[in-house]
């Protein structure tokens, strides 16, 4: 039978009542959810963070504020408008280098990573594709073509990272990917333009003093 | 439109075949394109509307006497969108990488018209296992297409199937069948051999003597 | 908030248009995709209209997603369901009061913009990619230019293909799936048009 037409009255309890109940679940699915969500996407964090920083074991986050890098201590708290980076340890409490993320244009669509950076020895140590729309078969070598990700495992900076027109000649140079120039020249781009943003305050930021203590240097902080 | 009368297993089949949503009734063709790239995807998206479908059906056929009808279909919306907010964060908890590949598909469930329809047309006028057969058709039917998209276009653009590979290395996939006009022309050319199919039939029943089937909408 | 980049919004605008095609790249608007009559003016008022939706949504979007949903992220969801389904409404009345014609012309499509997969995509999108208040309005513009053109090229092509010979199989949605099919796959020429820049 459907529903007979009801005074307005009823039809507004109706949808508060259904808009309560509709609540209470949400927001109990979500405060079910949440700590394995979170917890989703700090390991996912980590295990790309640790993958451009070959012997990293640990991580702190270290926040572009202005002009000045600050470093994020355990319980400290990131704001929303924060640009984060994150410090990598190794077992001993010797920093590795910095995971920079980086985002920008590529052919189809945006393309997000991450990247590895020693600031002692000036070199780019790793870098890993996060997210892509690039042609599958064609720019999304980007994410697999061993000779092009090889590149960064040591890849100098100065003056700027350029791609390679054959072979890689400079330390500078990254391979290119044939079939997928404009992916490849892309990320040199993000890259690039990311490190004039963080180089300089980097040099400066007070990260040798090792991990930060308890909850960040278990990675836990996030 | 009256509370339906037929029986039980006939409204679990009809949204199988004769009333499927995707190749039929051209239900719900957004998600049917943007997440079958792969099977599994299909797979996922087709158990994620299930859930969707079938929870929101059973929830308005219980309550069908207290709806008032002028708010029905925004009390519909809401219970809805209930069902995708708890598919979508479960999805993100249990299964973080599906959830990455379906991406904002999760959420436009929500307006899966396939969805809103049959609270519309069924559940609102029906008892609750009458509901509850026709939600479970319409999502097997749902996943069924979705599946067989997700099938085609997986083997032909990447050469595997579940992610298990098929043919040699030697194989070059035709990688436009997991693009967006793969999806479109393999969308098209299945409906055209389902529409064969049901003139076929059609002919062979009058030819048989019997008055064409209702259905087939 | 006002920050102009004209040339960031000018990627946002024509990503959204024809790179990223809401319809042909992305999936999403295909109801009104295909229901389209062979009335190309039709077509473009529908067009209109959804772009008139859209950049509404993106402003209660970017406002929601400001003010009030980081206080609730679970009712994301809900909230802007219920935005869009209010905004139709009332695109529908202003639109029966100011030009009964169009009203009438439009018929049953109007109410349907509420279930258009791209008005509560563009919300999604919107927030998942955090654009500010004047890259959510140039995204939603680029997303129903880019709408209005696939249904105003749709409209175009299905007028003369109905004047073709078609196999009977294939008539109807069949036809038009193979159609968009192919400018799906003309728009993809379009990847690559602003990778040079930002």
């Amino acid at each position: 039978m459907t529903a007979r037409e009801a005074v307005p009255l009823r039809m507004i309890a109706t949808l508060a009542l259904a808009g309560f109940c509709s609540g209470i679940a949400v927001v109990g699915v979500y405060l079910l959810t949440k700590p394995r969500i979170d917890r989703n996407r700090a390991e996912a964090l980590q295990a790309a963070i640790f993958r451009v920083l070959e012997g990293a074991s640990t991580r702190t986050p270290f926040a572009l504020r202005g002009d000045e890098i600050v470093r994020i201590e355990a319980g400290g708290d990131v704001l929303p408008e924060d640009e984060v980076v994150y410090g990598g340890y190794d077992e001993a409490g010797a920093l590795v280098g910095f995971a920079i993320p980086a985002e920008g244009g590529g052919f189809q669509d945006t393309i997000k990573l991450l990247y590895g950076y020693d600031p002692a020895r000036q070199r780019i140590v790793g870098m890993q594709v996060l997210e892509s729309r690039e042609t599958p078969g064609l720019g999304d070598k980007i994410l697999k073509d061993a000779a092009f990700l090889e590149s960064f495992r040591d890849l100098a900076v100065e003056p700027q990272v350029t791609l390679a027109k054959g072979a890689r000649a400079r330390p500078n140079e990254v391979d290119a990917i044939s079939g997928a120039t404009i992916s490849s020249r892309a990320v040199v781009r993000i890259i690039n333009r990311a490190n004039e943003r963080w180089l300089d305050p980097l040099s400066g930021a007070n990260a040798a003093a090792g991990p930060a203590r308890t909850a960040a240097a278990e990675g836990r902080a996030e | 439109m009256r509370a339906s009368a037929a029986p039980l297993d006939e409204e679990l089949a009809k949204g199988f075949w004769r009333e499927n949503p995707v190749f039929v009734q051209l239900l719900g063709l957004c998600p049917a394109l943007a997440v079958t790239n792969s099977a599994i995807n299909a797979l996922a998206m087709g158990a994620a509307t299930t859930f969707v479908l079938v929870g929101a059906s059973l929830l308005v056929s219980l309550l069908r006497n207290f709806i008032p009808k002028q708010v029905r279909i925004t009390t519909f919306i809401i219970v809805i969108a209930t069902f995708v907010t708890v598919a979508d964060f479960t999805l993100q908890a249990l299964a973080p990488g599906v959830h990455k590949e379906l991406g904002a598909f999760v959420a436009l469930i929500v307006v899966n018209c396939l969805i809103l329809g049959r609270q519309e047309a069924f559940a609102s006028r029906n008892p609750p296992r009458a509901a509850l057969a026709d939600a479970l058709g319409m999502s097997l039917g749902f996943g069924f297409a979705l599946l067989l998209l997700g099938s085609i276009r997986e083997i032909l653009g990447s050469g595997s199937l579940l992610g298990l590979p098929l043919f040699g290395p030697d194989f070059e996939p035709w990688v436009i069948m997991i693009l967006p006009p793969g999806g479109f022309v393999t969308l098209g050319l299945l409906l055209g051999i389902f529409a064969r199919l049901k003139e076929r039939r059609e002919r062979v029943q009058r030819l048989a003597g019997a008055a064409p089937e209702r259905g087939m909408a | 908030m006002f920050d102009l980049d004209l040339g960031n919004l000018l990627w946002i605008f024509v990503g959204a248009c024809v790179v990223n095609n809401f319809t042909l790249a992305y999936f999403l608007g295909l109801c009104p995709f295909l229901g389209v009559s062979g009335r190309i003016d039709t077509a473009l008022r529908m067009g209109l209209a959804n772009i008139f939706v859209l950049t509404v949504t993106s402003i209660c979007a970017w406002f929601l997603n400001a003010f009030v949903l980081p206080h609730a992220p679970y009712l994301r969801l809900l909230c802007f369901i219920v935005v869009i389904a209010s905004t139709v409404q009332f695109v529908e009345m202003a639109i029966k009061k100011l030009s009964p014609a169009l009203f009438r012309a439009l018929g049953i499509y109007l109410p349907l913009i509420t279930t258009n997969c791209a008005i509560l995509g563009l919300a999604l999108f919107q927030t998942n990619r955090g654009y500010g208040f004047i890259e959510g309005i140039a995204f939603a513009w680029g997303a129903g230019a880019g709408l209005t053109l696939a249904l105003v090229l749709m409209a175009g092509l299905r007028e003369e293909s109905e004047l073709g010979e078609v196999p009977d199989a294939l008539k109807g949605a069949a036809m038009s799936f193979l159609i968009a099919g192919i400018l799906s796959m003309a728009f993809m020429g379009f990847a690559g048009l602003f990778s040079g820049t930002s």
